[in-house]
């Protein structure tokens, strides 16, 4: 019985195509612009989410100054104390590693070939605080920093633009106004997503760049990695009084220094592109919902055009159940054949877009499935009410209407 | 002549359309029976209730007042549905106006009643086919309506009629549409349909030339059985 009202549904439809094509458009675009929304939204969470990563995840940055604006005139603020890297250590609970950064930048020359580039004196902390693996080469030695030797790791830019095809490793180059040795060679770890590229970078020992390049002891930034039984926003605020006091903030003083909570930036971001993911579904969730009005509408014109066949059905002996599963799985098949060519041009969609938006393809299938099933309870609710109308016709009225 | 246990037995029918003031008795007390296998022509002047007495009888209405037994069934008391049920098993009709289903196949418009029984694929196919030769039309099986003259047609809806092998066959002016030879033949395919495999026939009918094809005719007359005469059809059988 129900395969026999299939077959009869889908003759109707393929009878009628370009009827059967305009009636589905509607679920058309709503399915195709719901998945295509919510996968992109997704793809571009993840995309978020993973160049924070990037950054590193439980790690503070501290510098002087107020966040990214240089912000209002004034003298400049201090830079921090090689002691205030201890005090930290020391006093701050739930910090896994502390990494003082002193920062320059310098033109790098071998062998004829030059690069300009950023210089990074650091101790060997840095590597505790965000894992970074190495290709080939060694850390610094205790020793070395001790001593503030000549010694570096290069980042992959580097090594490409500065070596090319030679092994850097055990090479001595001119950098500034010193010759370093090679040591160690950084993995690729590409674009940051803001801050540019990360492998463009020659790491020294702190002291190093502190007497060759910087000619103070003044520390740029801090990085303080956290223990991950506690919240970066805890240590955060300890953090905060603790410098706040060595630096004799008093009162109602600003801060004029900053900490870059990445956890915090990344989970604040994570939940605005969800949100907006959401409130984009949701405006295609309407189309849906209009896609589902155009299927009644046609449905209903469709039932009165059909009546003299409907009375014909029942003269023959159809009962009115049958009649009316016919133009209820007539819309359901309709509704569902919509839902199934939007999906697909929803893939289509994704496929042309995501390489323009520089995020990951990706396939949900929850998000897939989910807006099929959508398109046939559509189907269902919206073809009731014509289906219904069309099965409560009297026979002989419907064999006389014109 | 009137048997007791009667195949289809009308007692003072009537049937009121509308309400109040606009009100209108089409039927006014019919007494009517018929026997099985019988070829019955229906003639009367235009309102007469010809149409609405062969509603009535075809089970696709309900008399107002008035009893109505077909094969026993009493049909004035069974549902909407149990009379689509009785339509689908006994009951065929051809209509003045063929009602075929537009840009349907011919053979798809054959097979549309024993979709309705669920016969498998391969012998609904089988049963429509013969029913499509019976009417000669074999080999137009796969036109469409529009590809068919009125004739065709009309040959068409016979063989959705017949496919089931009702008991009875229910013809509102079959002939209305069509020219005289083509009337005339369709008229020959009902007497042939009705002498040979005895399904009884009821048609309505102006033409008197149509008429005495049939064995008996009954004449309508302000919503009344005026009076019944033998037609031709039975002198052509009955030596
Ligand atoms: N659905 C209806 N509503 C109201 N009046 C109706 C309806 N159907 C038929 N009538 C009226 O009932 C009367 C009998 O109609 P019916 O169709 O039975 O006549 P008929 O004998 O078949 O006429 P014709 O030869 O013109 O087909 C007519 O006066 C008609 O106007
Ligand atoms: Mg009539």
């Amino acid at each position: 019985m129900l395969g026999t009202t299939f077959l009869l549904a889908l003759r109707s439809i393929l009878r009628h195509k370009l009827r059967s094509f305009l009636t589905t458009l509607g679920i058309i675009i709503g399915v195709a612009a719901v998945v295509t929304m919510v996968t992109l939204g997704k793809a571009t969470t993840a995309a978020v989410q993973q160049q924070i990563a990037a950054l590193g995840t439980n790690i503070l940055q501290v510098r002087p100054g107020q966040g990214f604006g240089r912000g209002g005139g004034g003298p400049r603020p201090p830079d921090f104390e090689p002691a205030d890297v201890t005090a930290i250590q020391q006093q701050v609970t739930g910090v896994t590693a502390v990494a003082p950064q002193a920062q320059s930048t310098a033109t790098a020359i071998y062998e004829g070939a030059n690069w300009s580039t950023t210089i990074n004196g650091t101790t060997s902390a840095y590597f505790v605080v965000q894992p970074w693996p190495l290709t080939a080469g060694r850390l610094f030695t205790p020793a070395e920093e001790g001593a503030g030797k000549a010694v570096c790791i290069i980042g992959s830019t580097v090594a490409k633009n500065l070596f090319r095809n030679v092994e850097p490793i055990g090479k001595r180059f001119r950098i500034g106004d010193i010759s370093c040795d090679v040591i160690g060679l950084l993995s690729t770890r590409g674009q940051a997503g803001f801050g540019g590229d990360q492998d463009d970078v020659v790491i020294m020992p702190l002291k190093t760049v502190q007497r060759r390049f910087t000619g103070s002891t003044d520390v740029r930034m801090i990085l303080v990695g956290v223990d991950q039984a506690y919240s970066t926003a805890q240590v955060t605020s300890t953090l905060t009084d603790l410098l706040r006091d060595r630096r004799h903030l008093t009162g109602g003083k600003p801060d004029d220094f900053n900490i870059f909570d990445t956890k915090q930036i990344s989970d604040t971001l994570t939940s605005t592109t969800t949100m907006l993911t959401q409130i984009v579904a949701a405006v295609a969730g309407i189309s849906l919902v209009v896609g589902g009005i155009g299927i009644m509408n046609i449905m209903l014109v469709s039932v009165t055009e059909r009546t003299r066949e409907i009375g014909i059905r029942l003269a023959i002996g159809a009962v009115a159940s049958e009649v009316l599963m016919q133009f209820l799985v007539e819309a359901v098949v309709l509704s569902c054949l919509g839902g199934v060519i939007g999906l697909l041009i929803a893939q289509l969609v994704i496929g042309v877009l995501t390489p323009v938006m520089q995020v990951p393809w990706t396939f949900d299938p929850q998000i897939n499935a989910f807006a099929f099933l959508i398109s046939g309870v559509i189907g269902v609710v919206f073809g009731y009410f014509p289906a219904r109308r069309a099965a409560s016709l009297n026979p002989i009225d419907a064999l006389r209407h014109e | 002549m009137v048997a007791e246990d009667s195949f289809i037995s009308l007692r003072g029918i009537t049937k009121v359309y509308g309400e109040g003031a606009t009100a209108f008795q089409a039927l006014k007390g019919v007494d009517l029976d018929v026997a099985q296998g019988d070829f019955v022509a229906v003639m009367g002047p235009s309102g007469s209730g010809k149409s609405t007495a062969m509603n009535i009888i075809g089970c696709l209405d309900v008399p107002t007042s008035g009893t109505f037994r077909f094969k026993g069934f009493p049909v004035e008391t069974l549902d909407r549905d149990q009379r689509a049920l009785l339509r689908r098993k006994y009951l065929g009709f051809v209509f003045q106006g063929f009602n075929l289903l537009a840009r349907t196949s011919a053979l798809e418009n054959v097979e549309l009643p024993l979709l309705y029984r669920g016969d498998p694929k391969a012998e609904r196919r089988e049963t429509a086919m013969n029913a499509l030769d019976k009417v000669g039309l074999k080999e137009w099986w796969d036109h469409t309506p529009a590809e068919l003259s009125g004739g065709q047609q009309q040959r068409v809806a016979i063989a959705r009629a017949l496919v089931t092998n009702p008991d009875v066959l229910l013809a509102d002016e079959p002939t209305g549409n069509l020219d005289s030879e083509r009337s005339v033949e369709i008229m020959e395919l009902l007497a042939a349909l009705n002498r040979e495999a005895g399904i009884t026939v009821l048609m309505v009918t102006h033409e008197p030339d149509m008429a005495s094809f049939a064995r008996t005719i009954v004449h309508f007359k302000d919503g009344l059985v005026d009076r019944i005469e033998q037609g031709n059809g039975a002198k052509a059988v009955t030596p």
